[in-house]
């Protein structure tokens, strides 16, 4: 019974993520239409685009590989499965032992890998294009966030993200200096993850100053339906990621009742929502950088991800 | 330094009221015009083909004064000026195109508007049906880990179309390459034989954005051709008009810039006040863009009380909110750091080009057709010209806001001065064939329309050349050795006409 109880939670929690992203996107966009003086779509408009890509048929290239068709279906999975092993409204479910923090940073660079490789594959400038701006990120962001995940895991003690929440809210923690720095440095490696404003425009039509539009654009249908939504997973891991680890409170604890698992949803959406203003308010106040000034702002990252581990080593108390 | 043969230089009084004077020129005497062209002697205004002849218009910058050579063909052909003056090479393979004549010596014999798709070749000309096209052909790139990566015509945004054809090393663009024609509407062969007033239709649909600019080149050209005493009142209402075109463009185009750097705080306020411009338009003078309210003649609408008031409310509107706009532009150092050094056009270039607007302006080159070459309503007004010697994208954005406040200004002078009076008189034939030159500053800088009227006031031939002409080359060149990255912020600084470019 208690099996059960477990799975159906954990089954919750993967349909709860899934749920909530393309919400999530549609709150940032909406937040950006008001600030510029529009009226913006509904929050819901994303859930009707995916329900219209669903529904209308996929235009290939004639040079397509399988390796085209297949990507998209991978991305998904990889992505959704990453962003349901971070904790959002409670900790110590039934898969909990395998949300590393270090599973969750290779199954996003797998999905990186998929990405690149799909837009090479038709062969056109802008895929490659995009392809090699996104390694160009990912071969700064990715170590930025393992660095990141290591004065983590340092201050916690663990790499498993459910006991680092518990610790976290446990209160034993203090401020610590190198946990400002992993903030910091999570912050910048999540928007250059999520191509947001400075480093990539995710609502852009400039096809030359693409980097992830620029490697999905031959994708039509189902296939796009499948990235686009998990780029929402991915927009909605790292506000999640950022939630658990940073402001823990409100998550509900192990063997819980349903009194504390919606309080900890309703404080989970409450976070949610914080998140997706506080980047809207964010990217309408900057312009984006230059393509070769990203490595600079990741570079940052990397190094405040550095000098947190590198704290850490030199005392367990900062 | 080569001698300019002998040419009848006309000051701006004298070919704004009268029929201009073409000087003929031999074989020997246009080859040495473009020689000097090629020296920089003068300025390079345009090139056009006629049956059986070409036409060159020029400026003499110094001396305030304008001069149109003409080369009669006895057999189609005619010595190069691209080969000594690069600015012409375009216009030439354009005049080829249209009229079938052959370029003698020419660095470059590709056709230029005439992808081959036409209807017939040479539509000016013998109007032939289509041999079989040959592809186009871009220049040759060689070098090192060079990749090519082709862009348009149909661009992601809605925009006009048009081919770029970029080379790069990595990310950094080597050569940029354009190409287009894809919007040709054959505007000069809809003009053969038409009346007066379906030309300044055809004219004041060359370039939707330009509307009045390009009526009022139509309307100046006839008017001087004809000799016609055109009310005072009607001019003072073309100012106004022009000037209200100026500033929504111009606002459009700040906004635009700064939203092509993913900044969509300025798109969305400029937007609400170049729409408020367009609808005190639409109050004023009944249109929008204000379409076909100036013919040869005068102009078709009266300004009432309501529509000044209006037009004052707009002006203390844009007075009160622009600078706050300004601030936030020059405060943005995300923003800055995109436009500052982007794009940047050196003086030699564009002084050899002679380019106009903010284009030229953005890179010392002081010119301005509104003071320069005066025109009524501007010969009575107090006319300042911003300049700026960077030549980047952030100079051209610059000189934008400068002339926003600027034409502000003159909206404000014009409404408190403006005259009573008449707003359109007759225009009678001349009674023999004449030719009227009308040049004005539109918003990208100075369009040139050249006019040649049959005794019963038909069109023999109209020319109408757009500043883009001259600005397109420019965007290649100030693209290079930048990011590809960049080039959508380049261009929309630039922001040239593919409409009154392809015709």
């Amino acid at each position: 019974m208690e099996l059960i109880w477990n799975l159906l939670l954990q089954g919750a929690q993967m349909m709860v993520v899934l749920a909530l992203a393309p919400g999530l996107t549609g709150l940032v966009r909406k937040v950006k239409s008001r600030l510029t003086r529009r009226r913006g779509a509904p929050i819901l408009q994303p859930y009707r685009d995916l329900a219209r890509l669903l529904r209308k048929e996929v235009v290939l290239a004639d040079n397509a590989s399988w390796l085209f068709r297949v990507s998209p279906y991978m991305i998904f999975a990889a992505t959704w499965v990453a962003a349901a092993l971070v904790p959002t409204f409670a900790i110590g479910l039934q898969f909990s032992w395998t949300a590393d923090l270090i599973a969750i940073v290779a199954l996003l660079g797998s999905v990186r890998f998929f990405l690149a490789l799909a837009g090479m594959d038709i062969g056109t400038s802008f895929g490659g294009i995009g392809s090699s701006r996104e390694m160009m990120i990912g071969a700064i962001a990715e170590p930025a966030m393992l660095l990141t995940m290591f004065s983590v895991a340092l201050v916690a003690g663990t790499t498993q993200l459910s006991y680092v929440v518990e610790f976290m809210a446990s209160g034993e923690v203090g401020i610590r200096v190198s946990l400002g720095m992993a903030l910091i440095a999570l912050i910048i490696v999540a928007i250059a993850e999520n191509a947001r404003i400075p480093v990539d425009n995710p609502s852009t039509h400039l096809e030359l100053t693409m980097v992830h539009e620029a490697m999905v654009l031959e994708y039509s249908g189902r296939h796009l339906a499948m990235i686009e939504l998990a780029a929402m997973l991915k927009l909605h891991l790292y506000v999640a990621l950022i939630g658990c680890i940073f402001s823990p409170w409100g998550i509900a604890p192990n063997d819980s009742g349903p009194g504390e698992l919606l309080a900890g949803f309703v404080f989970f959406l409450g976070k949610l929502a914080a998140g997706g203003i506080l980047l809207a308010v964010f990217e309408t106040s900057i312009a984006k950088m230059r393509v070769f000034r990203v490595p600079d702002l990741l570079g940052a990252a990397l190094m405040l991800g550095l000098l947190g581990t590198l704290l850490l080593f030199v005392s367990r108390s900062l | 330094m080569t001698k300019l043969p002998k040419l009848a230089w006309t000051r701006p009084r004298e070919f704004r009221a009268a029929p201009f004077p073409v000087s003929s020129v031999t074989r020997s005497g246009w080859s040495s015009i473009a020689k000097a062209l090629g020296e920089g002697q003068v300025t390079l205004l345009s090139l056009w083909g006629e049956p059986k002849a070409v036409c060159m218009a020029l400026h003499d910058a110094q001396a305030h004064r304008v001069a149109v050579a003409r080369l009669v063909l006895s057999k189609g052909d005619f010595p190069s000026v691209g080969r000594h003056h690069a600015p012409a090479q375009r216009l030439e393979r354009t005049a080829a195109d249209l009229f079938g004549l052959t370029v003698d010596d020419a660095p470059d014999t590709r056709p230029w508007l005439d992808h081959g798709r036409w209807e017939m070749a040479h539509p000016l000309g013998t109007a032939a049906p289509h041999s079989d096209a040959t592809p186009y052909r871009f220049l040759p790139v060689e070098g090192e880990s060079l990749h090519q990566v082709p862009v348009g015509p149909v661009h992601a945004g809605i925009i006009e179309p048009g081919h770029f054809r970029f080379t790069a090393q990595g990310e950094t663009v080597v050569r940029l390459e354009e190409r287009l024609g894809y919007v040709h509407k054959g505007i000069d062969r809809l003009m053969l034989g038409a009346t007066l007033d379906r030309g300044a239709q055809l004219a004041g649909r060359t370039s939707g954005d330009s509307t009045v600019a390009y009526a009022m080149a139509f309307a100046q050209a006839a008017e001087a051709a004809l000799g016609t005493e055109v009310p005072p009142r009607a001019f003072w209402l073309r100012g106004v008009m022009a000037e209200l075109e100026r500033l929504a463009n111009h606002l459009g185009d700040i906004g635009a810039i700064c939203n092509d750097a993913a900044f969509a705080m300025m798109l969305a306020q400029t937007s609400v006040l170049r729409e408020k411009v367009l609808r005190a338009a639409a109050t004023a003078f009944g249109h929008r863009f204000m379409r076909d309210r100036i013919v040869p003649g005068g102009v078709t609408t009266d300004l009432n009380r309501d529509g000044e008031a209006r037009i004052r409310v707009l002006i203390e509107e844009i007075g009160e909110r622009f600078p706050l706009l300004v601030d936030l532009y020059d405060n943005t150092a995300s923003l800055l750091d995109r436009t500052v050094a982007t794009g940047r056009v050196g003086p030699e270039l564009v002084k050899r080009f002679g380019a106009g607007g903010y284009v030229g302006r953005a890179s010392s080159r002081d010119f301005d057709v509104r003071r320069d070459l005066r025109y009524s309503p501007y010969d009575m007004l107090n006319l300042e010209v911003p300049l700026r010697e960077d030549g980047d994208v952030n100079a051209r954005v610059w000189i934008r806001i400068r002339e926003v406040e600027k034409s502000c200004a003159l909206i404000s002078q014009l409404l408190s001065l403006m005259p009573q009076g008449d707003i359109l008189a007759p225009v009678h034939p001349a009674g023999s064939p004449v030719e009227g030159l009308g040049l004005v500053e539109g918003f990208r800088g100075d369009i040139l329309v050249w006019l040649s009227l049959e005794a019963d006031n038909s069109i023999r031939r109209c020319h109408m050349r757009d500043p883009s002409w001259f600005q397109w080359p420019l965007l290649e060149a100030a693209v290079e050795g930048n990011i590809i990255a960049d080039f959508p912020l380049c261009n929309k600084s630039f922001n040239c006409s593919y409409s009154g470019h392809d015709l």
